[in-house]
């Protein structure tokens, strides 16, 4: 608004007519408004697709996407101007979000480019009734509103699907993330894969707990190679999960503790102590299979435990 | 236990003490339970005891030390003591409250527990069951 009173001859008579009036004027200005922007819509596309590319906006997109892209959604903009209705905004701009989203796109290119269209337009309302200043406040007075409505829906329907997919994201890094898997009888493995937080934590315990029930394992053993690192609280959480492992007749051997998490777990002093490591997974299998009382030989004699 | 339904039964099985917990004792039931339990290993002159409770959901940490305090008086009679079946949600709760098994050993099942007291006495089964 504060263009608007930049604009605003001191004595504008017509400002302070009321309400009523303003919102019946508005309703014939806005078709009009909507008409200049349809009469003049490939020259401002183009506009906007200039400023955009020297914004250095949307540069994953190539040239004929861009040109589809800001075509519907030059369209879709004015659709709204004119129907006042977000809702198909809302449904273009979740399905743009989708289309984009996996190329890397991000928030403030969204809401960047959406905010130059909004200024383009604006800039060539300007143009056009720069010689009637109350007329073009009040076109401004019309326009303004719905275009920061259009500005408001693109950028939450975006960040929506952002959040949705995320979400999405996680539900299939829990299902597929604590595989408790037999290797002989009575002999569990668990490899752990990626960041162990406390709600994984919390699961992996009880996936572990119902393991050993199922295959009434003796031994397990827990591969924590692949887990970059770990803080206090899963530490502890392991420490609980090997003593309730304890609880239920199994002993459990910790695998492939990273000299970082070495160094971590040490540091924070939590108490490994009852806590049987090996070095790697191979030696921790070698040392379940010696508890189980196993002996593996190779066919030429040789001995491997 | 004398008076309803039997709330733990205590089976003689060689030289064994099975005690198989049904259900959910209170603090009296629990000391009475031991009681019972300690008595008998004098009795019987068990060499194991197996204290299955795999029909508890939940126990407390009086229900705990008390079985704790078994484990220790069995010692002192000269049983050992295992306890079996706990359920997964109890093993969790358990550690999550502080309760660690500490000294007392643990199985899966009654028949771990019995295999592991028969390798914690280190006899064959016939023997021990000859000299209960």
């Amino acid at each position: 608004m504060s263009r608007m009173s930049q604009n605003s001859p001191p004595a504008d008579g017509s400002r302070t007519t009321d309400d009523s009036t303003v919102a019946a004027e508005q309703e014939q200005l806005l078709p009009q408004l909507v008409a200049h922007l349809r009469e003049h819509r490939s020259k401002l596309r183009e506009e906007w697709v200039g400023r955009i590319r020297d914004a250095h906006l949307l540069e994953a997109m190539t040239q004929q996407e861009m040109a589809a892209e800001t075509t519907s959604v030059y369209d879709n903009y004015v659709e709204v101007l004119e129907t006042g209705s977000v809702e198909a905004l809302q449904h273009y701009a979740r399905d743009l979000s989708e289309r984009i989203i996996p190329r890397g796109v991000e928030t403030h290119e969204v809401v960047g480019i959406v905010l130059l269209l909004r200024d383009v337009l604006a800039r060539s309302l300007f143009e056009k009734y720069q010689r009637d200043f109350s007329l073009l406040n009040r076109i401004l007075d019309a326009y303004e509103p719905a275009a920061n409505r259009i500005a408001n829906t693109v950028a939450v329907s975006f960040v929506d699907e952002r959040e949705r997919v995320i979400r999405q994201q996680q539900d299939s890094i829990r299902e597929l993330s604590t595989p408790v898997l037999p290797v002989r009888e009575r002999l569990l493995i668990l490899p752990i894969i990626g960041v162990l937080d406390s709600e994984r934590a919390r699961q992996l315990t009880e996936q572990l707990l119902a393991g050993i029930r199922t295959h009434r394992a003796k031994v397990v053993v827990i591969d924590i190679t692949g887990a970059p690192d770990v803080d206090t609280t899963v530490a502890n959480h392991l420490v609980q999960t090997v003593d309730a492992s304890r609880l239920m007749g199994a002993s459990v051997i910790i695998t492939g503790l990273s000299p970082t998490i070495a160094q971590t777990l040490v540091d924070l002093g939590v108490d490994l102590s009852k806590i049987h490591t090996m070095g790697d997974l191979q030696g921790g299998l070698e040392e379940a299979e010696r508890l189980l009382g196993y002996h593996v030989t190779r066919k030429d004699g040789a001995t491997t435990t | 236990m004398s008076s309803g339904p039997a709330l733990v039964s205590i089976l003689r099985q060689g030289s064994f003490l099975i005690a198989s917990v049904h259900t959910a004792l209170d603090d009296s039931e629990m000391l009475r339970f031991r009681g019972d339990l300690i008595d008998q290993i004098g009795r019987y002159r068990a060499r194991g005891v197996i204290i299955d409770v795999a029909a508890l959901d939940v126990l407390d940490s009086f229900g705990f030390n008390t079985l704790r305090s078994i484990a220790e008086m069995a010692r002192l009679r000269g049983a050992e003591t295992v306890i079996v079946g706990i359920q997964p949600d109890l093993a969790l709760a358990m550690v999550q409250l502080g309760m660690g098994t500490g000294s007392v050993s643990t199985a899966l099942d009654l028949e771990e527990g019995l295999d592991f007291l028969h390798a914690r006495l280190s006899a064959p089964p016939d023997r021990l069951g000859r000299r209960g």
